[in-house]
């Protein structure tokens, strides 16, 4: 109560909360767009999803202590990623691709720990930042600050964003992947090599975890063991958007991120994930409601 | 008469000492070295600081063995430590400990690396009666529950950050400020360590009667405060203090000056964990750092002389400088050294008793145990990062350098 009274008092903090919130977001659903991809084509729930970013703010550390500018790690590690994705599939995911959901769990939990652990192994368990010698802007006599690396971010999710729609929609490869998560049975059928789908899917995946995980290791910190929130996040925005819709998965991403903020303020950072969750039963419980609303008996 | 009587006592006493040596097995097994056990985290979240730890207790070890020994009765003997990787998980550490003892027959125990594994492992050696001296176990929960066994060389968590409320006090006095108009913003990851320093810090406010108008309490899985710090910028508190580990450290550095703010004292913990100084010196600018020591200070004792040259030695065999992690535990080992030539004795009951009267300083900081088993002689030492660089700036008794304040 106290602090909203102080949101009361000083509305122009609802503001940096706001600004903070969606930029934040926007990188939440980048990690998102691609549980979306794999859950909607290959029909798994990919756990590791956290550790994939995690992976690629290392690349971006590591780039600059070579001396290398980190913002270079976002490509570089998209396209590390992406070989890493692409073998992972090669060698664990496409055991799984057509075992039930418990499976796909089942095995990704464990490729998490594993890679936590390997990270640990060989990066140690230090805390790392990348510096991106970006700057932050003051509006407002310096009660609202901007992050130029956020708004960098948050561009990065939009554009990748457009791209990805792009690509579904117009390019080969894309079809291909939109008709095997129509009917792979189907798409085989029809001549589409299914399991080169699901390889690349994968590959994209772990791609777009890998540049989240660059601008992570700017923004805020990387350590092996920061998986599991970005995994859970990107759960329930797939979960909110629906898996097939990219432009949902975005604003449910910065949805999130604002949520997060808010919450964070109001009741404590204590409070901010499980409000989160809190949230998320209320969606769906709400929309079971709606939909047998909706339901339609054939008399 | 007297003579005779004195003879006599003699003897007896003779015996006894047969009968001692008959019934120490594990001792008269390896003739003279005294073995001491250790479970430390070689792998897991904890390795790093568990490979300082363990190469604290190595300097030690290495340095008393190659100077003669230890002195015990007339005999001297070589230490030897028996290590096991406890993985960093407080199960695996348990049943080291229970191996360690049973199967090893190990009499004496070095502590592992963190509270939680100390929690694990205290039981053990309380049920067999081994006199466990730690280093790096400073939740203050290790010590009210009536352990006669577990001895820490270090300062328990309740210290970390009071010191900077005392220092807050004094800089408040010194510009004629009352204490009473003081206004605290705290930030603590709710685990058992950052609880026990929240504890701490809020008794500590209490008795100066500063006011806590922020009270976070940071997730484990913690990954950003704006939400936290926009609180700061709106309240306008006299001091930040913040406790999360290596990751709370690094983040509060980097988003107090990504979002731009200053409150006039900001502290954290695990600051040197964190690197902040080098990895972010523009940021870190003016924190404070709780710690438990430093090699400027001018404590000095037996062994490693001052602590100046302990680090040069920790350096020379390890080629880094020394963490405070692996200082505390090469004070653990001193401990025991002490304790053996003062009981004159390798009974594991006598060297326990032996250790709970000890009273010395060392390289390390005084040592001298309350009932509970902590060490209350070493006070927290306070950093503060000048130009990049730590600079002790509490207790005022041991610092090289003045405080910045405020800072904003």
């Amino acid at each position: 109560m106290e602090n909203l009274h102080i949101l009361f008092q000083a509305p122009i903090l609802s503001l940096q909360l706001l600004i903070d919130g969606l930029l934040i977001g926007a990188i939440f659903a980048l990690v998102a767009y691609g549980m979306a991809l794999v859950w909607g084509v290959m029909n798994i729930i990919n756990i590791a999803q956290g550790e994939f970013v995690m992976l690629g703010g290392y690349v971006a550390y590591f780039l600059s202590v070579a001396g290398i500018h980190p913002i270079w790690g976002i490509p570089a590690a998209a396209v590390l990623m992406f070989v890493l994705g692409w073998a992972i599939y090669r060698t664990i995911i496409f055991r799984i691709v057509d075992r039930d959901l418990f499976t796909s769990i089942l095995a990704t939990f464990g490729l998490g720990i594993l890679l936590q652990q390997l990270a640990n192994e060989l990066f140690g368990a230090d805390v790392h930042t990348a510096h991106s010698g970006l700057k932050t802007w003051f509006l407002f006599d310096g009660m609202v600050t901007v992050a130029q690396i956020k708004v960098l971010a948050f561009a990065i999710a939009l554009v990748i964003g457009g791209l990805l729609l792009w690509f579904l929609k117009r390019a080969r490869l894309g079809q291909a992947i939109r008709a095997t998560s129509q009917n792979a049975r189907a798409a085989r059928i029809m001549g589409v090599d299914t399991d080169r789908v699901y390889a690349m899917t994968f590959g994209l995946n772990a791609a777009l975890c890998g540049a989240a995980g660059a601008l992570v290791a700017m923004i805020w910190i990387i350590q092996p063991y920061l998986g599991l929130p970005f995994t859970a996040r990107s759960f329930m925005i797939v979960v909110v958007a629906g898996v097939g819709n990219i432009g949902a998965v975005f604003v449910a991403g910065v949805a999130l991120g604002v949520a997060e903020e808010f919450a964070g303020f109001l009741l404590g950072a204590q409070f901010q994930t499980a409000f989160v969750f809190a949230l998320l039963v209320v969606i769906l419980v709400w929309r079971r409601i709606w939909l047998s609303r909706k339901r339609r008996y054939l008399s | 008469m007297t003579t005779k009587r004195n003879r006599s006592f003699l003897t007896s006493l003779g015996l006894l000492g047969l009968v001692a040596l008959a019934g120490a097995p594990g001792v008269s097994a390896a003739q003279d070295t005294i073995t001491l056990g250790a479970a430390v985290s070689l792998t897991g979240k904890y390795s790093t600081n568990g490979q300082h730890t363990k190469n604290g207790y190595d300097l030690a070890v290495k340095l008393v063995n190659d100077n003669g020994g230890v002195k015990v009765g007339n005999k001297h003997y070589k230490l030897k430590v028996v290590y096991y990787d406890d993985e960093s998980t407080p199960a695996r550490g348990a049943q080291l400990a229970e191996r360690l003892i049973s199967q090893d027959h190990v009499k004496y125990m070095l502590g592992p690396y963190s509270s939680g594994l100390t929690k694990a492992m205290a039981p053990v050696t309380e049920k067999y009666h081994i006199p466990m001296v730690e280093g790096n176990g400073a939740s203050v929960s290790l010590f009210n529950k009536g352990y006669r066994y577990l001895f820490a060389t270090l300062s328990t968590t309740e210290y970390y950050l009071k010191s900077a409320l005392e220092l807050l006090d004094e800089q408040a006095k010194a510009n004629g400020k009352d204490p009473h108009t003081l206004r605290i913003a705290m930030a603590f990851e709710n685990d058992p360590f950052s609880r026990d320093i929240r504890q701490g810090v809020i008794d500590e406010a209490k008795r100066f009667g500063m006011k806590v108008v922020v009270d976070d309490k940071l997730p484990p899985e913690l990954n950003d405060m704006t939400a936290t710090l926009t609180k700061v910028r709106a309240l306008h508190p006299d001091a930040l203090l913040v406790s999360g580990h290596a990751k709370g450290a690094a983040l509060v550095v980097r988003q107090t000056h990504e979002l731009h703010i200053r409150a006039p004292m900001m502290a954290t913990t695990h600051c040197d964990s964190a690197k902040v100084a080098q990895k972010q010196p523009e940021a870190s600018e003016g924190f404070l750092c709780a710690s438990q020591w430093d090699r400027t200070l001018s404590y000095k004792g037996p062994w490693f002389g001052t602590a100046e040259q302990f680090a040069e030695r920790f350096e020379k065999a390890y080629g880094y400088a020394p963490p405070y992690q692996g200082a505390e535990s090469a004070a653990a080992v001193l401990v025991f050294v002490d304790a053996f030539q003062r009981a004159g004795s390798l009974d594991p009951q006598k060297v326990r008793d032996a250790i709970a009267a000890t009273k010395m300083q060392t390289f390390y900081g005084n040592i001298d145990f309350d009932k509970t088993g902590k060490n209350i002689a070493k006070p927290m030492v306070l950093y503060q990062i000048q130009d990049g660089q730590y600079k002790v700036v509490a207790p005022t008794r041991w610092a090289n350098a003045k405080l910045i304040y405020p800072l904003n």
